[in-house]
């Protein structure tokens, strides 16, 4: 039984890595306590059916005029924060961003970067990026840190080392830190606290992600419970925010909702321990907080879900993770299979606009279409919809001009063909029924193999008779006809 | 200036030919669960903060600083770091003076660059004033300034906020609509519910995760 799966040894596509999953019990374990707890959390966060439906009724109409208006808002927030004193950058890929990242901190001879919580700077594989330019760039999120220490990629976009349990941490701690063996989660916290703290007084640059961007105020809203996010923009001389174009919203007022959503979807608190919004560096009068502030806008594909009126739902999304603690699918095999950096129901829906529909063919198929993505998500978002249109995109003709990056590369003449005959046969009585007699009369001659579902289940074999012909011969019984 | 103008125009081409849509925000949605009559405000606050390991105290205007004394000996701190430019931070050295307290009354009064080593390893505790409190979310709300910096209320193991009752708000939206907050925010303004916690590992909670370890409410009531 593997305790773990190391991304780099992962198999490489998702339904071998599936099955491994789908075979390591601890791991299910691991995930179906978690996400168990999570349902539970977010559920009793709402108790109130009505309070909660109106709330992401509102949720969706804020975003949905956030993204009516994104150009606009976009240049007004960085206007704003240009105002405030805060250097806005524009990238279009992640190489982009990470060449204006590492300029920046090469500019201030940084060598020790310090991260808070940033899904976007895993996008960006902004780590690596700077592990080979000899500027360390430390997790200090206590997961992502746990996460990073044991060369893996966060399995959850909230809690990035769920997949793990207590003497799985342990484990690691005292073989990379030296720390004696504890299944004790309070010292284990303790042992990060001690050794980030160190880190976070060293530190050149601090990185973070942006939950919410205000372009009314030019403020950049995070939110957290452990303070990592507030040491890592507040303690080092320089902050960098990296986030997607979609996170920005019109009024300060649209965050209250937004923020309520957010915090009770991820996990079924009324509010996070902080709410910190930066809306600036130091003054020349204040004491401390960065001397500069950065924030990093970054596209990588979301205009182009953004071209499609259907896909640019997708950028409803605030990441609060509700749709992967809901979905059957995800709490078995867990967020690594995925192979991507965002799992789940969300990550199957953004991620072809990223990396191409190529690269993740088996996603948009790999759900049963239970539903419950979209039922809880608090933004609205069509999640099972968006997986029907992502499987017809999926099968596009590639000589068709392409809606959606890389899609088409599951398209086939062979199955094509099979559907075109299927609706022929469909679409003519006489046709159907000639092949309705030819079925029931050589039954016998069924293939025995058919391909996959005969794997797990026996051969299919026609009735005698047809529906249809007992029908019939009930009716002609009775003298009706 | 080319990934901008790329970005702005793709994202203009695919609105061609559309509307913004309209304003539909409705307050009544964020507002109406979350009222409560004054009185039971500091009691909302009170147990929301409690269930997330805070401490909650509630005084007179004017014996606070005794309990402040009280709360540092019981736990044999022996500093305390204030800010003494405020009218709190005169209340209290003004206490400290005239009753001969143990511990010692630190201020932050230069640039953290000077002293950053100190602030980590040596500060055991901090005060700070808060510029209300919401109880629908059991949070206080802080906007550091030169007095009261950011660090302040972050980087000392233990936090203790004084919050007027007061100024104890139904909620955010009542709260930054009743200050303004729109028309202009500090460069950092905070929301503070509990101290520092995490549950990342199998999530256990635990408490004293980057932050400070302990939280302590003192309630001010009118004098």
């Amino acid at each position: 039984m593997s305790q773990r799966i190391p991304v780099t040894e992962l198999a490489a596509d998702f339904r071998s890595r599936a099955t491994t999953a789908l075979a390591d019990d601890q791991l299910r374990t691991n995930f179906r306590t978690a996400m168990d707890s999570l349902i539970k959390k977010r559920a009793d966060a709402f108790p109130d059916e009505q309070e909660r439906e109106g709330l992401r009724e509102l949720g969706n109409r804020i975003k949905a005029r956030a993204l009516s208006r994104l150009p606009d808002l976009l240049e007004q927030l960085e206007a704003k924060l240009t105002e405030n004193g805060v250097t806005v950058h524009w990238a279009e890929t992640v190489e982009q961003a990470n060449r204006i990242v590492h300029g920046i901190i090469e500019a201030r001879n940084g060598r020790q970067v310090v991260k808070g919580k940033s899904m976007v700077s895993e996008e960006m594989e902004m780590n690596d990026y700077l592990a080979r330019r000899d500027i360390e760039c430390l997790e200090s999120d206590m997961g992502e840190y746990i996460v990073q220490l044991d060369g893996e990629k966060p399995s959850h976009i909230i809690m990035p080392a769920i997949h793990k349990n207590a003497r799985q941490v342990s484990r690691l701690f005292s073989e990379k830190l030296d720390e004696p063996a504890t299944d004790d989660v309070n010292e284990l916290i303790q042992t990060g606290r001690r050794t980030l703290r160190r880190k976070f007084m060293e530190a050149d640059v601090g990185v973070s992600g942006v939950n919410f961007a205000i372009a009314e105020t030019g403020t950049l809203l995070l939110v957290e419970n452990e303070g990592n996010g507030r040491m890592s923009t507040t303690v080092p001389p320089v902050h960098i925010a990296v986030t997607g174009i979609e996170k920005v919203v019109q009024n300060l007022r649209d965050v209250v909702p937004l923020l309520s959503l957010l915090t009770r979807s991820a996990l079924g608190q009324p509010i996070t321990t902080y709410v910190n919004l930066i809306s600036g560096p130091r003054k020349p009068e204040e004491l401390d907080g960065p001397e500069e502030v950065h924030l990093v806008l970054l596209d990588n594909g979301r205009s182009g879900a953004f071209a499609d009126a259907q896909m640019r739902q997708t950028l409803n999304c605030i990441r609060c993770g509700a749709c992967m603690n809901h979905c059957p699918v995800y709490t078995r095999v867990g967020g690594h299979t995925y192979g991507e950096v965002y799992p789940g129901p969300i990550g199957k829906i953004i991620t072809p606009h990223m990396a191409g529909l190529n690269q993740v063919p088996d996603h948009p198929g790999a759900s049963s279409l239970c539903g419950a993505c979209g039922e809880v998500c608090p933004v609205k978002i069509p999640i099972p919809q968006l997986l029907q249109r992502l499987r017809q995109e999926n099968v596009r003709n590639p000589a068709e001009p392409q809606v959606v990056k890389g899609g088409g590369s599951k398209y086939s003449r062979t199955e094509r063909m099979i559907w075109q005959g299927w609706q022929l046969l469909n679409t003519r009585p006489a046709l159907y029924g000639l092949f309705l007699r030819a079925a029931t009369r050589l039954r016998r001659l069924t293939p025995k193999n058919a391909g996959p579902w005969t794997r797990n289940h026996s051969a299919p074999v026609p009735a005698r008779r047809s529906l249809h012909e007992l029908a019939d011969a009930h009716l002609r019984q009775r003298g009706d006809q | 200036m080319t990934a901008r103008s790329n970005i702005l125009g793709k994202l203009r081409n695919s609105l061609a030919g559309t509307t913004p849509r309209p304003d539909e925000f409705d307050e009544q949605l964020v507002t109406r669960p979350w009222q409560y009559p004054p009185a039971a405000r500091v009691e909302r606050l009170r147990s929301l903060m409690e269930a997330v390991h805070t401490e909650v105290h509630q005084v007179s205007a004017t014996d606070w600083p005794a309990l402040v004394a009280d709360l540092l000996n019981r736990r044999n701190l022996s500093n305390l770091l204030c800010a003494p430019a405020t009218d709190h931070g005169k209340a209290l050295q003004h206490y400290w003076q005239t009753t001969g307290q143990r511990s010692q009354l630190l201020a932050y009064d230069r640039p953290i660059e000077q002293w950053k080593t100190a602030l980590f390893e040596n500060v055991e505790a901090s005060i700070t004033g808060t510029i209300g409190g919401i109880a629908a979310t059991g949070s206080l709300v802080l906007w550091p300034d030169r007095h009261e910096p950011r660090l302040m209320s972050l980087v000392p193991p233990v936090h203790i906020a004084l919050l007027k009752a007061s100024e104890i708000h139904d909620n955010l939206y009542d709260l930054m609509t009743a200050q303004r907050w729109a028309a202009g925010l500090p460069t950092n303004a905070l929301l503070v519910s509990g101290p520092s916690k995490t549950a990342d590992i199998e999530q256990v909670l635990a408490y004293g995760a980057h932050g400070p370890k302990e939280l302590i409410v003192v309630i001010l009531d009118q004098a």
